[in-house]
């Protein structure tokens, strides 16, 4: 994820402090990972550096000064060419799972159980990942959604490979 | 096609041709997947033919009715020794003749005994190839085999004929008929009472154009509605068969590219070609019928196969109109349906049946029914208009109760609230659903059912009235026998006779015959006064008048009441009597031969013998007259049997043959019914009980259909532990609410047509209980029937693996 | 695991329909309240498998234990009856009357049951509210979108308070919206009830929704909590 997009394009809304921008992205994007502050603040330089973002202001109270951060025109250009640009899809065609697997069959070790095993460990994530949806607003829903749809693909794909195990095994040892 | 080719052109005759050939084009696809369509559409095919076959056959029977009559009446005609002009007088080419019909058992024989007048040549009957010397017999080949069976053993005494021939088909009105043409002696036509001579067989054609009974035509008309229509409704159901599935069917074929249009003509291709198949199937059951009819008797009347011919007219009526409203009934019921790609979308919310025109039908019937109350009383005349008038009302009535019945099955159905137990509630929103499907299964029943119970009523009623009349007590003697006699001596031999004959038990012997005043009547000179005379002992003139004393030689007078107007008797005590008469049985006023009535002759009130008739005129003892004396006088023995012998009466018949070649002997009961009426009445309820059954058999194939189709709802149900009982009973209430609405719609209209019947015909109104009883039994009988068949196929649908079926 | 305190066990479940093998051995447990998922690719048994633990079907060898009773040894009509009082089933589809309306429908199991229309109709009404269908009480199902018509079904399901829930791909026909609501509204009803639901679904979407799972594959189940 481009944090520097996201802080740009929440920073179109009306100028921030730092501190704001921070918990603006926890709330909407941070689920999992919240932002560190000094991750706000590199970024916040880089911006300037670049000539997206200017300081509106600066407020001096009794801790560590706090700069008001305003996008610039060039910023909102940015921001824009952002969005609209697609992102390039996942080709996933490095695969871990599919290695394990096809070292798992040279070496002669139970491939099928290496697959259930991993199996339990999806199902194990989706049921987390459906509890919290349960219980969250739609954005959770909605991230969760994401997740689960992944990991439901990853989940097909491990029945598939299952199922044509012995298939595979042939090809590999041949 | 050629309008691709033209698109400018706006040509109506191309576009025609087009259309036509698209038509035939559907219509035959419509056949290939009547055929091609799988199990599926070969049993759909089948269940349509064979529906539509039973009513094809049903209705080319009823078409071969009219040739039916008319042969029969043709040979009837032909055999026939009446004539309608002036008495034939004794002649070289003519033929003398007299009935000798008598009865066996139940079975009744027609027999003719015939002596040539002259030595020239007198006409032959049809059917045989001469006249039969004296002694010798033509048989029938019904009679033949009688004669020939152990059954007919005692039969055969009774003809002391030599066989000498079989007589021919053209001669017999059926092949079961028993019928015998027998020679005797013109000696022997002295024991005969009633016989005639003729110089030729068969009448002309007299009745032919002679217009039928109003009220017979009236019966025929009302009849054949009653049979026919269910008849007709239920080809129209038979071509519905499967019908839900058909459109599934059809519904796949809108998805690669089939508008409605098209759709619903192949639909109608299917129906015409099922109805087609069922045409063919038709025919064979009818031959099929036609053979069995050919060997089978029903109440006395038997057919020849070769003259159940459907009437050319009708049979092409029934192979035009069978097809068409077939393809008429399927295109009427795709009308309430949406054929879409994705499947079938029945309008959601159906049309609410209208209630006025349904109710102006029966209204029309009975207006024009009203008016012609007492119409058709003995006597009156008005001839066919007002028949057809009838028949027209009744019709409507009819028709128009079946037309009331959906909308009173809908009216009905709709105010069960879903409240009842679950079977109740699953058959009622089951009907309320689609009461369409459950009123046309059981239309039929209605017609049928209204018409049976109307013309029960009139039968009954009729009936009932026959019945009253007879005043017969077979207490007292249960044959009377009638033996011309020439004088006392053979009539107390024909006596002894009968007393010896096994299983008389005893018998009253009379011997009577007339005598004349001795002048002419004051009123009309041209007659002469006649009085009866009977000869019997005393015991015997106890049992036909009352008297308090009687001895040998004693004579009464019984006043018959106001015979002779205003003159009053002329056998009076002391009075002479003529005895003389002519040849030609009319009184000898020339060369009378005179008796006196005693002095001492008391006048006494009648009594009823035991035929039901009071005697009158003079009744003397043996020992005050001669029986010698009497001109022509005949013996009339009144026998009672004895119960314990079997065939009593057939001895009695076989020593009345030896006395008579007519023997003639008639049965005493005490009440007796019109065999006619009590065949029409059978005849009707065979009938109408075929209907109900054929309309039981329609409704077996929509229930078990409606099944097949919820069979993964059945399983789906039984997962949930709902019990086969549950299911069962709400497939019986399911059957019964319709039956129960039609029956009770019916018995309504039944009664409401029968009490217009009955006063047309003066009746008076009399509800005919049993009918009504039986009719209903049946329809009972009806449901349990179709909820029985059904039960097996539920059962077997409710098993489990209708879950595995996706 | 172990089967102490199971609600429903079966071990070693053998059933053959025609010469192919539907079940091959299977074995399974169920705790109350617990939500079991079965998979395992089509064809594989899992639906023979919830037919012979519901006793809709009787397996050729092996037993079912339900409360301590042995399902394999009662008479049909003792297993009607104990489908009827304890069991609920939810199916894919095709499983409500059409001429029912939907409140009927639910109001079924528990007339079948004996109870009177109105308490029935009443009990199923408040279902229907559960599961966000009261608005579709009065009509017929075929009146009704599928996933109502699901819930619906769902409600018809608990209406008798079962101890187990017999689901077999209740979304099988829903999209993935419909298919999560009633998932959802499922599980929820199920837990607060301490109903026990056997959920047979290919799914891992919809399996995510259990507590556990039971993959079958070729005739034998495997149970996930197993491994590892």
């Amino acid at each position: 994820m481009s944090i520097g997009h996201t802080l740009l394009g929440l920073l179109e809304g009306g100028p921030r402090h730092g501190y704001d921008l921070k918990r603006a992205f926890d709330e909407r994007f941070g689920h999992d990972r919240p932002l560190h502050y000094g991750q706000v603040y590199s970024t916040m330089s880089r911006l300037l550096k670049n000539g997206l973002v200017e300081v509106d202001g600066i407020e001096h109270g009794g801790g560590p000064e706090r700069k008001r951060y305003a996008i610039t025109d060039a910023g909102i250009t940015d921001v824009e060419h952002w969005l609209t640009q697609p992102e390039k899809p996942e080709p996933y065609l490095q695969s871990v799972l599919y290695t394990k697997v096809v070292i798992a069959l040279l070496t002669g070790r139970d491939a099928a159980d290496l697959l259930d095993v991993q199996r339990a460990e999806h199902l194990r994530l989706m049921r987390d990942l459906t509890q919290r949806k349960r219980g969250g607003d739609l954005s959770d829903q909605l991230i969760c959604d994401h997740a689960l749809f992944h990991l439901e693909a990853d989940l097909r794909w491990l029945e598939l490979t299952a199922a044509r195990l012995g298939q595979l095994a042939k090809a590999v040892r041949s | 096609m050629s309008g691709q080719e033209a698109p400018g052109a706006p040509a109506e005759e191309p576009r025609a041709r087009v259309s036509v050939a698209r038509w035939a084009a559907d219509l035959a696809m419509g056949g290939r997947f009547a055929v091609t369509g799988g199990r599926e559409s070969w049993a759909r095919t089948i269940m349509t033919a064979v529906g539509v076959g039973l009513g094809v056959a049903l209705l080319l029977l009823a078409s071969s009715v009219p040739t039916m009559y008319q042969q029969r009446n043709e040979r009837g005609d032909a055999r026939s020794a009446l004539s309608f002009g002036d008495e034939v007088k004794p002649g070289p080419d003519t033929l003398r003749l007299a009935n000798a019909g008598t009865t066996y058992r139940d079975q009744d024989i027609n027999g003719m005994v015939m002596a040539p007048d002259g030595k020239g040549t007198p006409p032959v009957p049809p059917g045989i190839d001469r006249i039969p010397a004296a002694g010798e017999m033509w048989v029938s080949p019904a009679l033949k085999d009688l004669l020939g069976s152990d059954e007919g053993k005692l039969l055969r005494d009774r003809f002391p004929y030599r066989t000498i021939g079989v007589i021919g088909d053209s001669g017999l009105s059926g092949p079961a008929e028993l019928t015998y043409y027998a020679g005797i002696s013109q000696k022997a036509f002295g024991h005969v009472n009633s016989q005639y001579h003729i110089d030729h067989w068969g009448t002309e054609k007299q009745g032919k154009d002679e217009p039928l009974d109003p009220a017979l035509l009236l019966l025929i008309i009302v009849g054949c509605v009653v049979l026919l229509l269910p008849v007709l409704i239920f080809i129209a159901t038979a071509a519905r068969f499967g019908g839900e599935r058909r459109d599934r069917r059809l519904a796949a074929l809108r998805l690669v590219g089939a508008d409605i249009h098209m759709t619903r003509r192949i639909a109608a291709g299917e129906s015409l070609f099922g109805s087609l198949l069922g045409l063919a199937v038709g025919t064979g059951l009818f031959l099929l019928a036609r053979e069995i009819i050919g060997s089978i008797e029903i109440w006395d009347i038997s057919f020849f196969t070769s003259d159940i011919v459907p009437s050319a007219p009708l049979a092409l009526v029934i192979a035009a109109a069978v097809p068409a409203s077939a393809v008429v009934v399927t295109l009427i019921a795709l009308r309430g349906i949406a054929i879409e790609p994705l499947g079938v979308v029945r309008n959601a919310k159906p049309k609410r049946r209208r209630l006025w025109w349904r109710l102006l039908l029966p209204l029309l019937g009975m207006a024009l029914l009203l008016p012609l109350a007492g119409g058709f009383g003995a006597g009156s005349g008005g001839g066919n208009m007002k028949a057809y008038q009838a028949a027209a009302g009744a019709v409507l009535l009819l028709i128009g109760i079946t037309a009331l019945l959906p909308w009173v099955v809908e009216a009905v159905v709709e105010r069960f609230g879903g409240r009842g137990s679950v079977p109740w509630q699953l058959a009622t929103r089951r009907l309320q659903l689609s009461s369409g499907t459950a009123s046309r299964a059981v239309s039929g029943i209605t017609v049928a059912v209204a018409g049976a119970i109307a013309l029960q009523m009139l039968f009954a009623s009729v009936g009932a009235q026959d019945r009253e009349d007879t005043g017969q007590d077979p207490n007292r003697a249960q044959l009377i026998a009638n033996v011309p006699v020439s004088d006392g001596d053979q009539a107390r031999d024909a006596f002894a006779r009968y007393r010896a004959t096994k299983g008389v038990r005893d018998l009253l012997g009379v011997t009577e015959d007339y005598v004349s005043d001795v002048r002419h009547s004051k009123d009309d000179p041209t007659s002469v006064p006649e009085e009866a005379i009977t000869v019997a002992d005393c015991p015997t003139l106890r049992e036909v008048v009352r008297i308090t004393s009687c001895r040998n030689g004693d004579v009464f007078l019984v006043d018959s009441p106001s015979y002779y107007g205003e003159e009053g008797g002329f056998a009076k005590p002391g009075a002479q009597v003529n005895l003389a008469y002519r040849d030609d049985r009319t009184p000898d006023l020339r060369q009378k031969k005179l008796w006196t009535i005693p002095r001492s002759a008391t006048k006494v009130k009648p009594r009823q013998d035991p035929t039901g008739s009071e005697r009158t005129g003079i009744f003397a003892t043996p020992g005050a007259f001669d029986i010698a004396d009497l001109p022509d006088p005949g013996a009339s023995a009144m026998i009672r049997l004895d119960p314990k012998v079997p065939d009593g009466v057939e001895y009695v018949r076989n020593t009345s043959a030896a006395l008579s070649p007519a023997m003639d002997v008639m049965r005493l009961t005490s009440t007796s019914q019109s065999d006619e009426f009590q065949v029409i009445r059978k005849a009707l309820f065979i009938g109408a009980t075929a209907t109900l059954l054929l309309i039981g058999a329609s409704m077996i194939v929509t229930t078990l259909e409606q099944l097949r189709e919820r069979k993964r709802l059945l399983s789906v149900l039984v997962a949930f532990g709902t019990r086969r009982t549950t299911l069962s009973w709400s497939v019986l209430w399911q059957t019964a609410v319709p039956v129960v609405l039609g029956l009770a719609l019916s018995i309504a209209g039944g009664l409401a047509l029968g009490v217009m019947l009955l006063k047309m015909v003066g009746q008076p109104l009399a509800v005919d209980w049993t009918g009504l009883g039986t009719m209903t039994g049946v329809g009972g009988g009806v449901i349990l029937l179709v909820t029985l068949v059904s039960l097996p196929p539920l059962w077997r649908m409710m098993r489990p693996e209708g879950l595995r079926t996706e | 695991m172990t089967p102490t305190g199971s609600l429903l066990i079966a071990t070693s479940l053998h059933k053959t329909y025609g010469h192919t093998p539907a079940l091959d051995g299977a074995d399974f447990s169920i705790h109350p309240g617990e939500v079991v998922a079965v998979m395992g690719p089509s064809g594989s048994g899992k639906s023979t498998l919830l037919h012979c633990l519901a006793g809709i079907v009787k397996p050729d060898s092996g037993s079912v234990h339900y409360n301590g009773r042995e399902l394999t040894a009662m008479s049909d009509t003792e297993r009607s009856g104990l489908r009827r009082g304890e069991f609920g089933f939810v199916f894919q589809f095709g499983q409500l009357v059409p001429e029912l309306s939907c409140v009927e429908n639910v109001a079924l199991p528990l007339r079948l049951n004996g109870t009177k229309r109105k308490e029935a109709e009443t009990r199923a009404s408040a279902w229907m509210e559960r599961l966000e269908v009261a608005d579709v009480a009065h009509k017929r199902p075929g009146e009704v979108s599928g996933g109502q018509g699901q819930r619906v079904a769902v409600a018809r399901s608990l209406v008798t308070g079962p101890r187990v829930l017999f689901a077999d791909e209740p979304t099988g026909a829903l999209d993935s919206l419909n298919g999560e609501r009633v998932m959802e509204l499922l599980t929820e009803a199920a837990r607060e009830s301490r109903t026990a639901v056997v959920l047979v679904t290919h799914e891992a979407r919809v399996a995510a929704y259990s507590d556990r799972e039971v993959v079958v594959r070729d005739g034998k189940a495997r149970d996930m909590a197993g491994v590892r």
